[in-house]
């Protein structure tokens, strides 16, 4: 006992860094990229050389600035509009961040919500919520998206709702199986036996200890939410069609791809660094939060 | 799982289709959208716009409609296609095996680039190359089938022009089959000239859904074949003076294989899902990218079909790695 006593004195100071110590490269690399994607969609007026809906007819298909026939105003070149890809996928980061946020958020609100419902009360409660997770993965996810988002119309709203109704499941399945396995754990045990209630000791015992979970479950949201926008601008049906985004770079950019497969090939990278850079934050936080890693 | 929790799936197969069934056609219906209004042209009737409508039953109360489609849907019709005016279950069954041939030939690229990976990697096991294997692995997971597709279409048709982009195959070629099962069709009738014809057109996309499952199947092999490694009895051949390579293959792989197929094996259904974008930047014949098309042009009767064939692969599918996972684990067998 006396050594319990005398770790739990030592840790408080040292516990931040020492849990940013734990979150390794990744989770500097992670938040490096995150804070990169953050940033680009804050700041996309000053950043932005140019308004990403001018059209310059007169210099259309420029390549990148770095090769033969390129020039200097348009550093990463045009499209086929003579529209400045740097600028466009600048802006385009605002609608990714936008649907990355607000569509992960309440996914995890809902699927939390639902999974602790599940998880706790257990009987008929867990029976229904089961059997209407079930029924959601009966559908291919991306098929679903499409249409939710296309029957709802076009606009962020639509995305975000189309996101949401699609992914809730993903946090209610592992939230309620994680909170069936910390019931059965002694603290929760206690908690029960002090006298605390349904609601406070989930509130209070249960939700603190699925933090790192949730958070890890969060960041992967993210990237996965940027990526369904992505697929619904590719395919046509997300926000309206002036807005930039990258899955509607992709989609013009495949129509000219022999002719400029830059254009197809720029929003890819931005996909994929934002996409790696949410998995690796999360990994890292998951490290840096998991009580069970600290030693 | 045993067997009676088998049956107990396949009673719940049907309750599971009507709820899907009853979610789409109310999802279709609830939210605007007119499929009438995308097909009249500019300038007519009322009484034409009306009549259409009736043509299609979509005057009636939406319960009178869903019990119409539901009683059509039991006796195997579909109805009609409002966009491309055709029967429903003629279209899906001229697609269905384009997409299922797809699938298959992704399912053994997988399996395969898979279980050489988990080999290479348990092989390593412990060194400083291991890294390079899981590296690997993480980054082929990270990225999505619809990006590889993206990135390959940019890589080896474009950057580097060996092979074609768009379609299932070249339409010149006179193909003369009898199913629509194009590949096998070929395959079995030894016609390996339109085989390898469609293979070239089927490998992008066939490997781009591939690699994220091959990363997920190679790193589920690993893990096992380490766990399995390690158990007393590969412990004794070693001991014995078996040869590692000859009791990784022998003892250790038959053992690692069931919870990779348990836990794998359900994983081919975002395989199956993940067709629906790769079929469209390839523009491939399937019933993926005939979806989008269905969607955009709000065809209520194909896009019903079409999700209600969907939901049917996955929960089949899902049967299926059931009943594989039983077979191979003798414990479940007779459990």
């Amino acid at each position: 006992m006396a050594d319990i006593a005398v770790t739990s004195i030592a840790t408080p100071p040292s516990r931040l860094l020492a849990g940013l110590k734990r979150g390794g490269p990744r989770l500097w690399l992670g938040a490096a990229l995150v804070a990169l994607l953050v940033l680009a969609a804050i700041f996309a007026p000053l950043l932005a050389p140019h308004d990403p809906l001018e059209q310059d007819l007169m210099s259309a298909q420029l390549p990148p600035a770095w090769m033969t026939g390129g020039e200097p105003a348009y550093l990463l070149g045009t499209d086929s509009l003579g529209r400045c890809v740097l600028s466009r996928l600048i802006y385009s980061a605002r609608t990714a961040v936008m649907v990355a946020l607000i569509a992960a958020t309440l996914a995890a609100a809902i699927g939390v919500a639902l999974g602790l419902l599940a998880g706790s009360f257990g009987g008929w409660v867990d029976q229904f919520i089961s059997r209407l997770i079930d029924v959601w993965m009966a559908f291919p996810p991306v098929l679903l998206s499409i249409v939710l988002a296309a029957v709802i119309g076009a606009g962020l709203t639509s995305v975000i709702a189309a996101i949401v109704v699609v992914d809730w499941t993903r946090f209610a399945r592992v939230i309620r199986a994680e909170t069936m396995v910390q019931l059965t754990r002694d603290y929760a045990a206690a908690a029960r036996v002090i006298g605390l209630s349904r609601v406070k000791l989930l509130r209070l015992e249960i939700l603190p200890n699925l933090v790192p979970l949730l958070v890890t479950l969060l960041a992967v949201e993210m990237g996965i939410a940027i990526l369904v926008e992505v697929i619904l601008s590719f395919v046509g049906i997300s926000v309206a069609g002036d807005t930039p985004t990258w899955g509607s770079m992709i989609a013009e950019g495949r129509q000219i791809v022999y002719q400029a497969p830059w254009i197809m090939a720029l929003p890819i990278v931005c996909i994929i660094t934002s996409v790696i850079g949410l998995n690796l934050f999360g990994d890292g936080l998951r490290h840096a939060l998991d009580p069970v890693q600290r030693s | 799982m045993r067997w009676g929790e088998l049956i107990r799936r396949l009673v719940l197969v049907p309750p599971t289709l009507f709820g899907v069934a009853v979610i789409v056609f109310v999802l279709l219906r609830v939210v605007p959208g007119d499929p009438i209004a995308m097909m009249i042209p500019p300038g007519a009737s009322e009484a034409d716009i009306g009549r259409l409508r009736a043509l299609y039953g979509l005057d009636q109360p939406i319960l009178q409609q869903f019990a119409t489609w539901l009683g059509q849907v039991a006796s195997g019709d579909f109805g009609r296609s409002i966009s491309v005016r055709q029967r429903v279950l003629e279209l899906l069954l001229a697609r269905l095996p384009a997409t299922i041939e797809l699938a298959l030939l992704a399912t053994m690229i997988a399996v395969v680039l898979g279980v050489v990976a988990a080999l290479a990697g348990i092989l390593l096991r412990g060194r400083r190359a291991e890294w390079i294997v899981d590296g690997g692995i993480g980054m082929l997971l990270a990225i999505p089938d619809f990006l590889w597709a993206l990135i390959l279409l940019l890589l080896f048709g474009v950057l580097i022009p060996l092979l074609p982009i768009s379609g299932r195959i070249d339409p010149e070629i006179d193909l003369n089959l009898r199913s629509n099962f194009y590949l096998i069709e070929s395959v079995l009738a030894g016609r390996f000239d339109i085989a390898f014809a469609l293979l070239h057109h089927m490998i992008l996309p066939a490997v781009a859904l591939a690699l994220p499952f091959a990363a997920l199947v190679a790193r589920l092999l690993k893990a096992s074949l380490a766990e399995a490694e390690d158990q007393d009895y590969a412990q004794i051949a070693r001991a014995r003076g078996y040869s590692r390579p000859n009791i990784l293959l022998h003892e250790v792989f038959p053992n690692a294989l069931i919870p990779t197929v348990a836990l794998g094996g359900v994983q081919v259904t975002l395989l199956l899902g993940g067709t629906v974008l790769v079929e469209r930047i390839f523009s491939y014949e399937g019933i993926g990218n005939m979806a989008i098309d269905a969607v955009i042009n709000r065809d209520f009767p194909l896009i019903q079909g079409l999700v209600l064939t969907f939901a049917v692969l996955f929960i089949a599918l899902n049967l299926v790695v059931d009943l594989v996972v039983t077979m191979l684990d003798p414990r479940l067998r007779y459990g």
